[in-house]
């Protein structure tokens, strides 16, 4: 305490609540059950669970509350602690309560244990052993239900083993908001069900699954495989998109058998979606590749090959085509240590920078790492929030809960910029539907309207009075006091068929205008561990560490020997750049362009175009098909490493499982091509290239330290780059002497030279850095820049419509088509259009209808969607038949930021 | 026996008694305009001051029910508890058919007290009559200028919704009616912390009244808190509808002076029940609701005053009486309050949904002949599961006291007539 002000009694800000006769010291607000549970004392329960609001319906937590009138049984989950309160959760009385509660409990619970998949990991078992009765006194016939029966394609609900704890009911209404589970009938025959013919079709459906405290809720994927006691587990981070929600892998007899969720507070909360929690199926598919394949040339069968062999091919390409006709496309699907390895090789070794993560589905690298970030838990924080950026139900899952939670249960103030309606339409205040291609113009309608210049007409194709009320919501919202006077903006592409620009050049307008105290951008990436790849240098113009190609010359020549001359080109550019013949070869770092990337005929000819390609994938894909070398990659859960979330926060993902065949880790794969190309990328181990991630990438400095934390390393760690920085300061100062540290602060280095062991991160930085001392100073991180001009606006017109193209949660991408489970849920090709616009086209839903863009023309279903705007069109992403990559013209999106669809009736 | 005299029924013969014409004519909402001529602070204490306790079964004060709204928290609503469903109980279905602008003018009345610009009326889904004769009364009220904007020309407006349940006993419950006008499943709320008087009806300060409570506005407002007062004694005052039934001559609902008239009185005058039929005697009777534990002869000079009914371990409840002769089964007696309750509970707490459920099992084992000697212990203790120690006041386990309810009457017949749940086993064996 350095400070010298008057000693003031503090605010007090702990209770005094006695737990059996010990007096324990409670936070106020705590819960009476979660206190004591922190305090060693275990009170039993079913119905409550930390993150969802307390009903106290099982009443097995009654417990002795002493006061005036004497001990009284209340239950222990609806109670907050109070001062001086006196608990008895030992008494005779407590102990026939829950006995009792028991008792009635499993009166009509079957018992039936023995083939019972929760059986070893139930609540309910382990419970009553602890807690209950040793015999039911029950000998009357029990309640009967016909079981089990499939609530939705992945849940089946038994509800003779059913508790009516309300858990999952109250998930799917307060937390997923999908209250399509509910209470039935009354009293003995009260059961869970669905509304008839209305399936509990939600994309987090499992998680009831999780969180039921018996058997009653299954999920398909995992029903019968196998027994808890069997199970082994590891906690890792799921990566099937960028949230990267903590989850344990459990697997039995060397393969996954199970997901479920960890309680991250920064992230998951405990929750996963449909998709991270079932698409481990794809880990142990048949379909994997197992061993290297060559063709002769293109066209032949695949041949298998020795990895011997793949890899002579695979260096031979790259050693005999120049650096600049080499194209690396892809690396979301690697883990960090996977992704620096490839960057050392191909940027820092082979000196290529045609190398792009993304597959022009995202937004620039340079807003990407260089926008000021915000976490997840900023959004709860915040006094208002704007979103510009894909639905996120669809996209991020998980993050739809957290924003949903903080709209709906936290009243935080949300306004929503999107060119068709999203999942979280409802919960925000003001939803401005903008025309394609003019976020830009919205974005600077609201800015003017929060400046207090209203709007006086439509905008983009938005009515004035939304553009005002959205002014209005912010700035009551900061006014109001309410939140930390922050403005988080959500920002991802909106729809692939809008422009990285529009969407750069409309959040660079709201960054810029002066409105909040300051501004933070969460950025709504979507495919796994892009993020981390990006911020390892997987990205044209830039190096590890979140340092452009410009600034972390010196640096990175200094650590790796060498660098690209120039900024390289994008995966656009590179497939126009195949196509045209100034690409001779590609390398597909788990990438599936002829699938993924948005104009399949832009693909197509750069396949058709290019000599040689080197896929490394752990599928077969359209794109490997097309491969002279396939080298097989381990998966997910079949390696370890670290991997970057959306909101930069690195954790550790866990190999559980042994990776089919020969097949091998993607960064062993970039050492031995090293190796054969003459040179040592420098490490043998993922431990040894996380330490070095953590020396070199300056984004990334000392993480390693505290990745064991539970909420994983939020990137850069707080002070370690300016506590870097000054040990170069002083390093500069005192060439001379050996512990350059000691000239800057002799009072801190007590601590840190005679320290063999460094713990903290700062002081992990300062022993790194004077390690290195010899380096360049550290490069500064990209701070990004708005686009030279503003997006231009493309005119309206009222014969064609604006196409917008969204991923959707269930896609043709691998790792669903590979989940058997989960690939039947696709929604399937289709024309989504507005009722007025299906009525204005004589169409009719369920119809046919020619849909021709100026690339080419597909026959489409179409689907009535209100949420999609009047003059829009969307067509999903990635489903069977691929329309959407088919209509898209990437020509005509970089010319004039928009695609344009004309409706053809088709003859029946 | 002197005749009581009829504060709340004076209408009932009267086959016009429902209509706004005749409620007029004969003095109808002038408490109301009499009411508005007072600060809402004064008909407060009038009430206070006339004792009027609650008639819907717990008795609680009316005017210091109404004390415990939050002050300044606004809006607050009156919800008006019609939902009437325990065995043997009638009353306020007949105050609702037979006199609805009494009710409604109360409903004006408390509303004015309490500050409140919406009040609800809950009246139980069964009772078409009522809604109709209900229905009827509002739209005349309405038309009248009596209820809706700017009463009776003043700058005050109140809004009286009128709702019927869906069949639910449960709803009775106070919290589980809010729930229930919410929209939501009839199941209760947990107390603490949502009383309804400060996290009521949309989380809002809420009074909840009993129709006949609400009944007895009118006549006190125009007559003085204290000349209500005067009537029965000091601290059970005015007059009380008790729905009688069973094993008597002349079942019905009778207005008596609170407090004074006895059971026996009550059974046995030509004007109320006129004697047990067939000439027998009495073996038992519900004094105050199928909830109530059981009274027997040696209650019958006690007065109808919930001071000696519940220092005997009992209450007077919603007032119905259900009188039992000595012919009857009581095993079969409490089999058959028990399945009521089995049936009613919401399912939402276990050891109501499950309890309850598991006692009418085994009830109707011993009645099957299918009896164990261990059952009866086992009845005795799986209620206590319920209610523990069962004990008067109840202790619960459960959510709300429906649960308690079922152990009531089980513990009264199994602690009484033991001897006949030991013949019924012995039978079988």
């Amino acid at each position: 305490m350095s400070d010298a002000t008057t000693p003031e009694a503090p605010p007090k800000t702990t209770l005094t609540v006695t737990i059996d006769g010990r007096p324990t010291e409670a936070t106020p607000g705590e819960l009476l059950i979660a206190h004591a549970e922190k305090m060693g004392t275990y009170i039993p329960r079913f119905c409550w669970h930390p993150r969802m609001r307390e009903v106290g319906m099982c009443r097995v937590c009654l417990v002795e509350i002493d006061g005036p009138r004497g001990p009284a049984l209340q239950p222990a989950c609806m109670l907050t602690v109070s001062e001086g309160m006196q608990v008895i959760t030992d008494s005779p009385t407590v102990k026939k309560a829950q006995d009792g509660v028991l008792e009635f409990l499993l009166v009509n619970h079957p018992l039936d244990c023995p083939v019972c998949d929760k059986g070893g990991e139930c609540p309910l078992q382990d419970q009553t052993l602890a807690f209950g009765p040793g015999e039911s006194r029950f000998v009357e016939e029990k309640r009967h239900f016909e079981k089990p029966i499939a609530i939705s394609d992945l849940v089946l609900l038994d509800r003779e083993r059913c508790i009516l704890c309300d858990r999952c009911t109250r998930f799917s209404k307060e937390v997923a908001g999908d209250p399509l589970i509910h209470f039935m009938s009354r009293g003995n025959s009260t059961e869970v069900n669905t509304f008839p013919d209305d399936p509990f079709a939600s994309y987090f459906s499992g998680n009831v699954v999780q969180i039921c405290p018996v058997g009653a809720l299954t999920a398909s994927p995992y029903r019968f495989t196998a027994r808890p006691w069997d199970i082994d587990q590891v906690e890792s981070t799921c990566t099937s998109c960028a949230v990267g929600c903590r989850v344990v892998l459990q697997s039995s007899g060397d393969s996954v058998t199970r997901t479920q969720g960890v309680d991250s507070d920064a992230v998951n909360w405990g929750w996963l979606c449909d998709k991270g929690r079932f698409d481990f199926e794809n880990i142990g598919s048949v379909d994997r590749l197992t061993k290297p394949l060559v063709r002769k040339s293109a066209g032949d069968a695949a041949q298998e090959a020795t990895w011997f062999e793949a890899l002579e091919r695979a260096a031979s390409v790259l050693r005999n085509t120049p650096p600049e006709q080499i194209g690396v496309i892809g690396g979301a699907r690697l883990t960090n240590e996977d992704a620096y390895a490839w960057a050392k090789l191909l940027k820092g070794m082979l000196r290529i920078d045609n190398v792009d993560a993304q597959l022009g589905d995202g937004l620039s690298p340079q807003f990407i790492v260089g926008t000021p970030q915000a976490t997840i838990n900023d959004v709860a924080a915040a006094s208002a929030v704007v979103l510009l950026s894909p639905d996120v139900k669809e996209a991020l899952p998980v993050l739809f809960l957290r924003l949903r939670d903080a709209a709906q249960n936290k009243r935080i103030p949300m306004v929503e910029l999107t060119p068709k309606g999203t999942g979280l339409s409802r919960y925000v205040r003001q939803s401005l539907v903008y025309r394609s291609g003019e976020a830009g113009v919205a974005a600077r309608a609201l800015v003017a309207a929060i400046a207090g210049s209203g709007a006086d007409r439509q905008i983009a194709g938005i009515e004035a009075d939304t553009i005002n009320a959205a002014a209005t919501t912010i700035n009551a919202a900061l006014a109001s006091g309410k939140g930390n006077g922050n403005v988080v903006l959500v920002v991802g592409r909106t729809s692939l068929a809008e422009s990285a620009h529009s969407i750069e050049d409309a959040a660079h307008v709201l960054l810029g205008a002066p409105f909040g105290k300051s501004k933070s951008v969460l950025h709504a990436v979507r495919r796994s561990n892009v993020r981390g790849a990006i911020d390892m240098g997987l990205a044209p113009g830039m190096l590890p560490g979140r340092v452009s190609l410009a600034q972390g010359l010196d640096w990175f020549r200094a650590e790796w020997g060498n660098v690209p001359m120039m900024p390289g080109r994008d995966t656009a550019s590179m497939l126009r750049g195949a196509a045209a013949g100034e690409l001779t070869a590609l390398v597909l770092l788990g990438a599936d362009p002829l699938s993924d990337f948005p104009d399949r005929a832009v693909a197509e000819s750069a396949f058709a175009a290019v000599a040689n390609i080197v896929a490394v994938d752990i599928f077969d894909t359209p794109s490997t098909a097309r491969a002279s070398v396939v080298l097989p990659a381990s998966g997910y859960a079949e390696k370890s490493g670290t991997v970057t979330n959306l909101e930069g926060r690195v954790s550790v993902a866990t190999a559980k499982v042994s990776a089919p065949g020969v097949s091998r880790p993607d960064w062993m794969v970039a050492a031995e091509l090293a190796f054969r190309l003459g040179h040592d990328l420098g490490f043998e181990s993922v431990e040894e290239i996380t330490a070095e991630i953590a020396r070199v990438a300056p984004a990334y400095l000392t993480m390693n330290t505290i990745l064991a934390a539970g909420n994983g390393a939020l990137v850069p760690v707080a002070g370690a780059i300016e506590l870097a920085n000054e040990a170069f300061a002083a390093a500069a100062a005192g060439a001379d002497t050996p512990e350059g540290v000691d000239a800057a602060d002799p009072a801190e280095t007590a601590e840190t030279t005679d320290t063999t062991e460094v713990d903290g991160a700062a002081d992990h930085a300062v022993s790194a850095v004077s390690a290195v001392s010899a380096l360049p100073p550290l490069p500064p991180l990209v701070q990004a820049s708005a686009p030279s001009s503003p997006a231009q606006v493309p005119q309206p017109d009222s014969y064609s419509l604006r196409l917008v193209v969204s991923h959707v949660l269930y896609d043709e991408g691998t790792l669903v088509a590979h989940s058997p489970s989960l690939a039947k849920l696709a929604p399937g090709d289709g024309l989504h259009l507005h009722p007025g616009e299906i009525e204005r086209h004589g169409l009719t839903a369920g119809g046919q209808v020619k849909v021709v863009s100026q690339r080419s023309s597909v026959t489409l279903t179409v689907v009535e969607d209100a949420s999609v705007a009047r003059g829009s069109a969307f067509v999903p992403f990635a489903q069977a038949g691929a329309s959407a990559a088919t209509l898209l013209d990437l020509d005509e999106l970089t010319a004039s930021g928009i695609v344009k669809v004309r409706l053809e009736t088709v003859a029946e | 026996m002197p005749t009581s005299l009829k504060m709340i029924t004076s209408r009932w013969d009267d086959p016009q008694g429902h209509t706004l014409a005749r409620y007029r004519e004969t003095g109808g909402y002038e408490a109301i305009r009499k009411a508005m001529a007072q600060e809402p602070e004064a008909v407060v204490e009038e009430v206070k001051a006339a004792n009027l306790l609650g008639r819907g079964g717990a008795g609680f004060p009316c005017g210091t029910k109404w004390g415990f709204l939050p002050k300044d928290v606004f809006p607050r609503y009156l919800v008006v508890n019609g939902d009437e469903s325990e065995p043997g109980t009638f009353k306020d279905r007949l105050l609702v058919e037979l006199d609805p602008h009494q009710l409604i003018e109360g409903v004006l009345i408390a509303s004015w007290a309490i500050r409140a610009k919406q009040a609800f009326i809950y009246v139980r889904g069964e009772m078409a009559f009522a809604h109709e004769r209900l229905a009827a009364a509002l739209n005349e009220a309405y038309a009248a200028g009596l209820v809706g904007r700017n009463i009776m020309g003043s700058d005050w407006s109140l809004d009286i919704v009128f709702h019927f349940g869906a069949g639910a006993y449960i709803v009775g419950e106070e919290t589980a009616l809010i729930e229930s006008l919410e929209g939501n499943r009839g199941m209760p709320r947990l107390k603490p912390p949502f009383f309804p008087a400060s996290k009521g009806l949309y989380m809002q300060p809420t009074v909840v009244n009993n129709v006949e409570t609400l009944a007895n506005l009118p006549w006190i407002i125009n007559n003085s808190a204290a000349s209500f007062a005067a009537v029965g004694d000091p601290k059970a005052c005015g007059t009380r509808l008790f729905a009688l039934s069973g094993h008597v001559n002349t079942p019905g609902v009778y207005e008596v002076d609170f407090g004074t008239t006895t059971f026996r009185e009550l059974f046995e005058s030509p004007e109320y029940g006129n004697g047990i039929r067939l000439g027998r005697s009495v073996k038992a009777f519900v004094p105050g609701g199928a909830s109530a534990p059981w009274f027997f002869e040696e209650h019958l000079d006690m007065a109808l005053h919930p001071g000696p009914v519940g220092a005997a371990g009992s209450m007077l409840g919603s007032g119905a009486i259900i009188v039992m002769d000595d012919q009857t089964d009581m095993v079969r007696a409490a089999w058959r309050l028990v399945k009521f309750f089995a049936k009613e509970s919401c399912g939402k707490c276990s050891p109501c949904r499950e309890g309850t459920n598991w006692l009418e099992k085994i009830y109707r084992r011993i009645l099957d002949g299918h009896g164990r000697p261990e059952d009866i212990d086992l009845l005795m203790d799986v209620a206590d599961n319920i209610s523990p120690g069962l004990t008067w006041p109840p202790k619960q386990t459960t959510i709300c006291p429906l649960g308690p309810s079922a152990a009531s009457p089980l513990a009264s017949s199994v602690r009484r007539f033991r001897h006949e749940y030991e013949a019924y086993i012995r039978k079988v064996a």
